[in-house]
């Protein structure tokens, strides 16, 4: 296995300039600048990719696999991700690229879309039979699965504990590579190719269950490199290799999931800050009546993943056009005995100043006095994404308040009388709105 | 340093877009300080509850949140119309709220009867056209 990484998102130092735009960007408060350099803090970091998107620089490197680790095994399956289809400009038949996989050197192909709807059929018997946890909220997008359990801890008995379709296609990947091949399951590498950062991490610190079938997780947009020209090659006369139906493959863009429920009382959201909006709703029980909730980190759904190449939207397009010639599902049997969450997901509270509650209050009440002095213009200088986060760094003993510019600035300018001639800013806007302000 | 914390919100009249600012504060601040996940539901719910009703009938208001060991105060003071029966306005989907604001989704009657539900004591002092306050705690 490759080496352990807290999250899967790293910093290029190189090309970071240490701005701002990264730590305002972050949904979790998760990155701070300090020495003109990003760094993200580990426990807070959910890998849903918007540092990726936000950074100019190309500074955030998302991490994946190389392709080269196939040559590491005997017997290699590759399993591609319902968004993957959607990549392609000129795909209508899922076969050519299916086929292509195999002329790639991998000897066989499961598509990840008929696992999915296998879960599809699985969380369909398991909402009907829990309706004590309705709204049961999708476990699929491993970033809204860890801000659940890091952010939402009274929602986590509301998490639907089935495996993702990544998973449960690794699983039955490598059962019928060992019954096909009689190989050992050591020698049989089991690749996801996967539109995001997140279910890296997930491939290399599982949740819900104890270990993964995954090896390795290939990037969608190195893969596509290197299936196109196979694609052209097999493109007229591909292998009849495709199960997935249009439940499976809808999985790739946002509703897919909960459409295949075949239910009405779902709500699907993409989008991180959507998605926490929606969480902090269903904490106030905003919504009654609801079965379901798919909650997708990726803007589109996982088409919006940062590993992929094309626009989302145009992809979700795509997709629709190849679904409309497919049957609904491909039927896949349904294994007796995997798919559910094999373990409980604890809370874990990051957010937390881990103190006894007279400490914490304490803590609490400095943050208070501190966001006094601050100027609360939340401009990103001291490396804090705003001055409650500076305030509450300070006083978890990780920045001083010499952080703050302002402050600063006003010492400076306190200072014997000597330094007051610094200028204060001003703009010359010909087209300011001031006068008609409220 | 005093033993207890205190926080204030601001709520607009007829403004729903922002009902549910001082919940999502109130529970930030909640998880930070780590209370039990329950007791921050309880009283995320219960001030939910508050805001909205300080919205559709009262013309706004002001929530007071103290938090001291083992106690959420939440005081909800607005100087709306007034509460005319208050065993009425307590009885589970009994509503005042207009049409305009039932098609909102808002106005289902569980107003007051969530915010009993969820609390360990409710107390509602109200005077007709001078305004309403209602005290609740949570224990933990």
């Amino acid at each position: 296995m490759s080496e352990m990484h807290e999250h899967s998102v790293l910093l290029d130092k190189d090309q970071c300039v240490g701005c701002t735009n990264c730590i305002k960007r972050c949904p979790t408060g998760a990155i701070r600048v300090w020495n003109k350099k990003a760094h993200i803090i580990h426990d807070r970091c959910i890998d849903c990719g918007e540092c990726v998107r936000i950074c100019q620089h190309h500074a955030k490197i998302p991490v994946y696999d190389p392709i080269s680790r196939m040559n590491d095994f005997e017997y290699k399956v590759a399993l591609p991700a319902p968004s993957l289809y959607g990549q392609f400009n000129w795909l209508d038949d899922v076969n050519i690229l299916l086929t292509a996989f195999l002329e790639m050197g991998f000897d066989n192909v499961w598509e990840v879309g008929s696992a999915a709807e296998i879960v599809s059929q699985m969380s369909r018997e398991y909402l009907e039979q829990h309706t004590e946890q309705w709204p049961l909220i999708s476990t699929a997008c491993p970033a809204i699965v860890k801000l659940i359990y890091t952010r939402f801890p009274n929602l986590i008995e509301h998490m639907l504990p089935i495996q993702p379709p990544v998973e449960l296609a690794a699983t039955l990947a490598r059962r019928t590579a060992i019954k096909e091949t009689g190989l050992p399951s050591e020698k049989i590498g089991i690749f996801f190719i996967s539109p995001c950062p997140a279910k890296v991490t997930m491939c290399r610190h599982p949740i819900g269950v104890e270990k993964t079938d995954i090896d390795y997780t290939l990037a969608i947009k190195e893969v596509y490199k290197e299936l196109l020209p196979h694609m052209k090659r097999v493109a007229d006369k591909p292998l009849d290799l495709a199960h997935a139906g249009r439940i499976g493959i809808g999985w790739g863009v946002s509703g897919g999931e909960a459409a295949g429920l075949i239910n009405d009382s779902y709500l699907a959201a993409d989008g991180i800050e959507n998605c926490i909006k929606v969480l902090n709703d269903l904490e106030d029980q905003k919504f009654e009546n609801l079965q379901f909730v798919e909650l997708d980190a990726c803007p589109g759904g996982c088409v919006g993943g940062v590993l992929t190449v094309e626009n989302p939207y145009i992809a979700k397009t795509r997709m629709q056009a190849i679904r409309r010639y497919l049957p609904v599902s491909g039927a896949p049997e349904v294994p007796k005995d995997t798919g559910m969450w094999t373990q409980d997901v604890d809370y874990e509270p990051v957010m937390s100043f881990g103190g006894n509650f007279l400490e914490n209050m304490k803590k609490m009440q400095e943050v208070e006095e501190l966001m006094t002095e601050f100027p609360g213009i939340d401009c990103g200088g001291c490396g804090a994404p705003s001055c409650r986060a500076l305030a509450e760094d300070i006083v978890r003993g990780h920045a001083s308040k010499d952080n703050c510019m302002y402050l600063l600035l006003d010492r400076i300018r306190a200072k014997n009388g000597e330094f007051e001639d610094i200028p204060v800013p001003v703009y010359h806007l010909k087209d300011s709105q001031e006068e008609e302000q409220l | 340093m005093s033993d207890s914390l205190e926080f204030k919100y601001q709520i607009d009249g007829e403004d729903f877009a922002r009902v549910g600012h001082a919940s999502t504060d109130v529970k930030k601040k909640l998880k930070m300080m780590g209370l039990p996940p329950d007791v921050i539901r309880r009283v995320s719910i219960a001030i939910y509850e508050g805001e909205i009703n300080m919205v559709i009938h009262a013309y706004g208001g002001e929530i007071t949140v103290t938090i001291s060991e083992g106690d959420v105060k939440m005081v909800l003071a607005d100087k709306g119309p007034g509460i005319p029966d208050i065993e009425k306005a307590m009885t589970a989907g009994y509503s005042t709220a207009s049409e305009s604001v039932r098609n909102l989704g808002f106005g289902a009657g569980m107003g007051l009867p969530n915010m009993k539900k969820y609390t360990d004591s409710i107390e509602i002092e109200t005077e007709l056209g001078v305004g309403t306050t209602v005290t609740m705690h949570v224990k933990f």
